[in-house]
């Protein structure tokens, strides 16, 4: 086992292929962990992280809290809600703030993209991003790709098709860019007004047909329209949306081979997926967040071993 | 950088031998104990072992795993290296059973020391014991012996033990390397 290349994970566009097939080793381990029966290691008993969601997050926030415990860590948890954000306080003050407390590492979710990289530039400690606006998530795509790796054997070659909100998606951004990097070729699907301008420049191709693509792909990411990012109509009706690109038993029986089916969630049944596809053999979405764990603790891991002991 | 040969390939073998014997006569026919090599240099030991008691003294079904202690360690970021982990592979609980771990140097004790953390996460152990191929005196930073030693080796801080195997490519041998 070697070293990460970098010292934040802010997100999948500055890190190697080296670095994602690291993670992958060091959760294969950890995986094995937290299936025994007491499921937690000493490792990180002098290290503390501090978890700031400046937005709402249910299962990423979990993860991050149960992976940081696995590794004993000390955890102190914020979120904007409840906080002095809201009294006017800045980024850089709140955080500061908090690591005056002595805190060795922050995991941030922010609505602005960029926020990561602006902190990493301003602040003493390792930063992982947790989802920053519509930018970059990349322990879910990390996960979503270490989910694939552990279902077909390999992501390089793989055909992988992500479908649905396109342009408000952080997590379709961060798993184009862990894809390519693996040697998958990866297809968009989606109503044509979802699809980022310049989405093709990133070397994937863009699907408008829901069946074409799935009669393409190994595995189809389904991704969940975001109505909370959305100011404007982007499509006529949710009815409209299910018909083109609502994924059914029928429409997945249909198919000439069988795909696997993945989801980041939380999901929208019955918009996006529905009940029985979401619930059937060919879905890996409850892996994706027991894996989801264990490459958290990875991450976290090999991060805090680049914090010198002071 | 010298080296010279403590134990040659005979040697090795007869130790073994008397290592296995030695644990027969404590723990008979195995029914509640288990073997674990700790990753990764003491595998090798454990496995000779566990062959020696199956083939030259038909022991039967004796349960062996291996215990990786990287993330139990006490010296993680102490270090300028990165430590390196690998699988740990014990497919039965150790909920009062008679524990040995198996290892080829005992130096300071602090892997034995984390082994006896990290065992816990698979259960209880009745007890447990330690048995070492080369036991390194006067170096130890814990109150850790050894219930079976193969052999003692009073080296200097500078010295290093290697012990080779023929499974890991070289052949069965203990050295003494002085850097």
């Amino acid at each position: 086992m070697s070293e990460l290349s970098v010292d934040h994970l802010l997100g999948i566009k500055y890190i190697t292929k080296e670095d994602i097939n690291l993670i992958f080793e060091t959760a294969d381990h950890f995986k094995e962990i937290i299936n025994r029966p007491i499921k937690k290691v000493p490792s990180l008993r002098d290290v503390t992280i501090a978890n700031l969601f400046f937005e709402n997050s249910t299962r990423t926030k979990l993860s991050f809290e149960l992976a940081e415990k696995r590794l004993s860590a000390d955890v102190i948890n914020f979120s904007a809600g409840a906080s002095s954000v809201k009294k006017g306080e800045t980024l850089i003050d709140t955080v500061n703030n908090i690591l005056s407390m002595k805190v060795d590492m922050v995991v941030m979710r922010h609505p602005n993209p960029g926020a990561g990289v602006f902190l990493s530039k301003n602040i003493k400690a390792s930063i992982v991003n947790a989802g920053d606006g519509a930018h970059e998530h990349p322990t879910q795509a990390l996960l979503d790709s270490y989910s694939i790796q552990k279902r077909l054997g390999d992501v390089g070659g793989k055909k992988v098709v992500i479908v649905g909100d396109i342009l408000h998606s952080r997590v379709a951004l961060s798993n184009i860019f862990a894809l390519k990097l693996q040697g998958a070729e990866v297809k968009v699907c989606g109503p044509k007004t979802l699809m980022p301008k310049y989405i093709e420049s990133l070397g994937v191709e863009v699907e408008l047909n829901l069946r074409k693509a799935l009669e393409w792909c190994d595995v189809a990411n389904m991704l969940r329209v975001q109505n909370e990012r959305m100011d404007i109509s982007y499509f006529p009706s949710t009815r409209e949306y299910i018909q083109q690109y609502g994924l059914d038993k029928e429409l997945l029986d249909s198919l000439n081979k069988e795909i696997v089916i993945m989801h980041p969630g939380p999901i929208n049944r019955g918009v996006e997926i529905t009940s029985d596809v979401a619930d059937s053999g060919q879905s890996i979405i409850l892996n994706q967040v027991e894996n989801g764990v264990a490459i958290r603790m990875a991450v976290i891991y090999l991060l805090a071993s680049k914090i010198k002991k002071q | 950088m010298s080296q010279k040969v403590l134990l040659n390939s005979k040697e090795v073998n007869i130790i073994l031998n008397r290592l296995a014997c030695q644990l027969i006569e404590n723990h008979r026919d195995f029914k509640n104990t288990v073997l674990i090599g700790i990753q990764p240099r003491g595998v090798y030991v454990a496995e000779r072992i566990k062959k020696l008691l199956e083939e030259d003294y038909k022991i039967a079904d004796i349960k062996m795993g291996y215990l990786d202690i990287t993330f139990f360690r006490d010296d993680f970021r102490r270090g300028d290296k990165p430590l390196e982990a690998n699988k740990t592979k014990i497919t039965f609980v150790v909920e009062d059973k008679n524990v040995v771990f198996i290892d080829d140097v005992l130096y300071t004790g602090r892997s034995i020391n984390a082994a006896l953390t990290a065992v816990q996460s698979f259960g209880r152990p009745r007890e447990v014991e330690l048995l070492t191929l080369i036991d390194r005196r006067f170096s130890r930073h814990l109150p850790i012996q050894p219930n079976y030693r193969g052999r003692q080796v009073d080296a200097i801080n500078g010295e290093k033990v290697k012990v080779s195997w023929i499974e890991n490519g070289g052949e069965d041998s203990v050295y003494l390397i002085e850097e």
